[in-house]
């Protein structure tokens, strides 16, 4: 910890703003100079330090705000950082050397560091103020947006920028109907040129966002809140939300009130400081050389000159540099960089192919690469960059240059033969400025061997990701056969072996515990990990199913406590309803024990049954038990077994239905309940090919037919969607559960921990499947023999050995201190 | 250091854990495979998770909520990941187990 102990032999740095300029700063700052500050961090924003670039994925939901953060609370205890979150600096006194926030807390600085990045431009249109105007800045933006999303309204973005454009992407897909409206003729004209710009627009269009450039502004209207948009050509647009992202303006008025020099933006030198020489100002509200900055690589040059001069360094200055453009739209490639204006002094390469979508453009001045706009094809954008940055003549491969660094050459260059032809300083994650030679300095170094190893320590592809493929090339040309992201897999780090060969072994040697295999196999940890020990405990049960001790203490905390832990550490838990038949005695129960226990959340789940979410631990047996005395048993809704088989109600009552579906689902349940597998296994029954119970989608499926019943297996629709698919027809209820028993005891044998059916089959072929159970009648039965035999271990309710005790220290604490003992 | 009695040893099984409740929050108390005792603030850096509840291999524990693994020796996160958890002054005495909670009300005091 640095903060504790001699704060008053530390100087006193106060930073204004905690966006990540001043975040990477301080990394840079405590890797210089550790102790030498005392770091006050105010930050408007009531939060941490997070990845503002990767909002937009926040926006479409394809990642979750945790994901995005960049320092959690940790990292400023740590460093013994005080941050006030939703503290905004109203004051600063340059005489005095202190600032004030707006809740009335002043401090003191010997240095000062302005980070108050930029603030929307909003236009300046009647009706711009309304309850449903947004802007496109920060989480809370995102947050209004996701909520306004929900509705499933319309939507009208202004500005057809980066930001405008990411916005637009993520609110139609949350599901809102939207307009861009954009004032110049062609979208991002500052970044593309108007081939490109169109291409785009078509590419948008053709995912349903619509479109209307050289579209003017005159005013928002509506009756209290946002209802239309209105253009000067007297043409309105329905809006239920309306985003503001027309671009950004330095956020500087702080600055101006302590009276610094100002441009654009705060006037600083290349050593990030302002006229005054205890303040520097970094990020996007600097202007240094008389540029202002958007994009993050910039913004991270900003912070390591300022770390530097924080440390005492002088000589380290901001260098301008052109940064390269990415969309993040997922599904859309485009890349451009620097200057593509026409001029009589340029020539162009121009290269269009109109069925794939691609465009290529490279604006040359004296037979160098000024400028690149790429579109559809983005591969060859950190070569072009390269060659611009070091001003390369190009003469000699003009003929060819446009069609990438493939070409060039007697011989065409495959990927990894053209990532390692690119110089040490090229430039890999433009995001995180990292360069080649230090991803390979670090390989080397470090002894890194993936892509995550890679990202820990470089920080390349850790931001936006869209240099992944790059990376990874990287990675496999310079470990060369090293780089096995094919092989086999180790189960963990705590050995070399492949969960295969694990479980051939356990069979082939006999191995009967878990501190047996560890010894035999020659684990290189004394007691495994979180990885290994469930997957070994599992594969014991599963192939001694009458010798094998469980040992609970290797299972996830769900199987330990047979409840679903949820994120307060309260618990939640599902009953077993065969086949999701329930009747009044058993809803009535569920009533019951939701009142006696005070239940907060009771959900009916995908699989046809009820949840009751929020029970405290200490409660579980006794939840239990009175469900115990409806005759409920567990629901297993937490393990890597049996969970639910999912019926419609087939012959019993429906019209089209042409088999008992209800009765083969429960008696399926009633089979196979108790059983472990390697992962989940979903079921479901359907009467008739209309597929009421969605069998298509499951681990297994039945859909029942006139002439008797349809096995399928191997679908998912979880993070992965797939159909199943068909292992076979049998004409009989009992051929049915037969095969489908059998099919599972296969995986059961041969899965990998945590290994779905779908990837087992992906694995071992669905061919192999098929034949072994539905035409090799020795080996289905076999296995049919060998999970019955298992079932006779397996089959005893947990729940009802837990009311009788089974295990009672997992529920109560060890002792409960009072508040006069510990005083 | 005041120290107080929690209960015996064998009250918690090897690579596992039991939970105290104290006036300042729950403390988590370990047993390794090789009977070495820990204790810590019953709650993950990353997102507060029950770290009583994961599972327990050398001397670490993995947290049941997003498979953070902290060091038990120190209360460190290890890995890439960063963050620690207060530790507890934890002693056996025969088989009898005893935590000292001064340097937790402290802080929580302070």
């Amino acid at each position: 910890m640095n903060g504790n102990g001699n704060n008053e032999m530390k100087e006193k740095l106060i930073i204004v703003g905690n966006g990540m300029a001043p975040g990477r700063m301080l990394e840079h700052l405590f890797e210089h100079a550790p102790d030498r500050y005392q770091v006050t961090i105010f930050n408007a924003e009531p939060r941490v330090n997070y990845d503002r670039i990767m909002l937009s994925p926040v926006l479409s939901g394809e990642k979750a705000f945790e994901e995005i953060v960049i320092h959690g609370d940790g990292w400023y205890i740590d460093h013994g950082i005080t941050l006030y979150k939703g503290h905004k600096i109203v004051e600063i006194d340059r005489e005095a050397k202190t600032v004030r926030s707006d809740h009335g807390v002043a401090e003191s600085y010997d240095k000062l560091v302005i980070a108050t990045g930029s603030v929307p431009f909003i236009l300046p249109v009647p009706g711009n103020d309304m309850p449903g105007v947004l802007t496109y800045r920060d989480l809370d933006d995102v947050d209004a947006m996701i909520l306004a999303a929900q509705s499933h309204a319309k939507a009208v973005v202004i500005g057809g920028g980066l930001l405008g454009l990411e916005a637009a992407a993520g609110l139609q897909l949350r599901g809102m109907d939207v307009t861009v409206l954009h004032l110049m003729p062609t979208l991002m004209e500052r970044q593309l040129d108007p081939a490109a710009g169109y291409l785009l627009q078509r590419a948008l269009e053709e995912r349903g966002i619509k479109v209307k450039t050289k579209a003017e502004t005159k005013a928002i209207i509506g009756k209290g809140k946002a209802e239309a948009v209105e253009l000067a050509d007297g043409s309105t647009i329905d809006a239920d939300l309306v985003v503001m992202a027309a671009g950004i303006r330095p956020n500087a008025w702080l600055a101006k009130q302590a009276g610094l020099e100002m441009g654009r933006g705060i006037v600083v030198d290349h050593g990030m400081r302002t006229e005054d020489p205890d303040i520097l100002a970094i990020g996007e509200c600097a202007e240094v050389g008389g540029h202002t900055y958007g994009l993050v690589a910039p913004l991270y040059e900003m912070a390591k000159v300022a770390a530097a001069q924080l440390a005492g360094d002088t000589e380290t200055a901001f260098v301008h540099s052109d940064t390269p453009t990415k969309l993040k739209v997922t599904g859309i490639d485009l890349f451009s960089i620097g200057d593509f204006a026409d001029g009589d002094d340029r020539e162009e390469i121009v290269l269009r192919d109109a069925t794939a979508g691609v465009y290529k453009r490279l604006i040359l001045k004296d037979n160098r690469i000024i400028g690149s706009v790429l579109y559809g094809e983005t591969a060859d954008g950190a070569w072009f960059n390269d060659l611009k940055k070091r001003e390369v003549d190009v003469s000699e491969m003009r003929d060819t240059l446009i069609f990438g660094q493939a070409y060039q050459g007697s011989a065409p260059l495959d990927p990894m033969a053209a990532v390692a032809a690119l110089p040490d300083d090229a430039e890999i994650c433009g995001c995180n400025g990292v360069c080649k030679g230090k991803i390979t300095g670090a390989i080397g170094s470090e002894g890194l061997k993936t892509l995550d190893h890679v990202r820990a320590h470089t920080k390349a592809s850790a931001s936006c990701g869209s240099c992944t493929g790059l990376v990874e090339q990287l990675i496999a040309a310079t470990l060369g056969d090293a780089y096995k992201p094919n092989e086999i897999q180790p189960v963990c780090g705590c050995t070399e072996l492949g969960h295969d060969e694990v479980r051939r072994l356990i069979k082939a040697k006999g191995l009967r515990t878990i501190p047996e295999v560890m010894q035999e196999l020659e684990w290189k940890t004394s007691c495994g990990c979180a990885k290994c020990r469930p997957a070994l405990n599992y594969y014991l049960v599963c192939d001694w199913p009458d010798e094998y001790a469980d040992d609970y203490q290797s299972r996830f905390i769900n199987e330990r406590v047979h409840a679903n832990i949820q994120k307060d550490g309260t618990y939640s838990v599902v009953p077993r309803m065969w086949g999701g038949v329930t009747n009044a005695d058993q809803l009535r129960t569920i009533a019951d024990v939701v009142d006696k226990y005070d239940i907060p959340t009771v959900k009916v789940t995908g699989g046809q049954r009820i949840d009751m979410l929020g029970i405290k631990k200490e409660d579980l047996p006794s939840v239990w038990g009175d469900l115990g005395k409806a005759g409920f048993v567990s629901g297993h809704a937490y393990a890597k077994g049996l969970r639910t088989v999912k019926t419609c109600v087939g012959t019993d009552w429906c019209r089209f239905g042409t088999q008992d579906s209800t009765g083969l689902g429960i008696r399926i349940e009633k089979f196979m309940w108790g059983s472990w597998t390697p992962a989940k296994v979903k079921m479901a029954v359907s009467g008739c090919p209309r597929n009421c119970a969605e069998a298509t989608c499951k681990d297994v499926g039945v859909i029942c037919t006139e002439a008797g019943f349809e096995i399928h297996f191997a679908g998912a629709a979880g993070l992965d969607i797939k159909g199943t698919e068909v292992l076979g027809h049998v004409e009989t209820e009992d051929e049915a559960v037969e095969h489908i028993v059998a099919l599972v005891q296969m995986y059961r044998e041969q899965g990998h921990y945590l290994e779905r059916i779908y990837k087992w089959v992906k694995r071992v072929g669905l061919d192999e499947v098929r034949q072994q159970i539905m035409e090799d009648h020795d080996k289905r039965i076999a296995f049919f023999d060998r999970f019955v035999f298992s079932q006779k271990f397996a089959q005893c309710d947990p729940w009802s050995e837990r009311v009788s005790g089974k295990d009672k220290h997992e529920f109560k604490p060890m002792a409960t201190l009072e508040l006069e003992a510990a005083e | 250091m005041r120290w107080i009695e929690i209960g015996n040893l064998n009250d918690i099984p090897r690579r596992g854990a039991r939970c105290v409740s104290t006036p300042a929050g729950k403390v988590a108390v370990f047993r390794t495979g090789n009977d070495r005792i820990f204790a810590m603030e019953d709650h993950c850096p990353h997102k507060g998770g029950p770290l009583s509840q994961g599972i327990v291999h050398g001397a670490a524990v993995t947290c049941p909520l997003h498979n953070w693994v902290i060091s038990l020796e120190n209360g460190q996160a290890m890995g890439a990941d960063e963050g620690s958890v207060q530790t507890i002054p934890v002693k056996c005495e025969g088989e009898t187990l005893f935590i000292s909670l001064d340097q937790l009300s402290g802080e929580r005091a302070a």
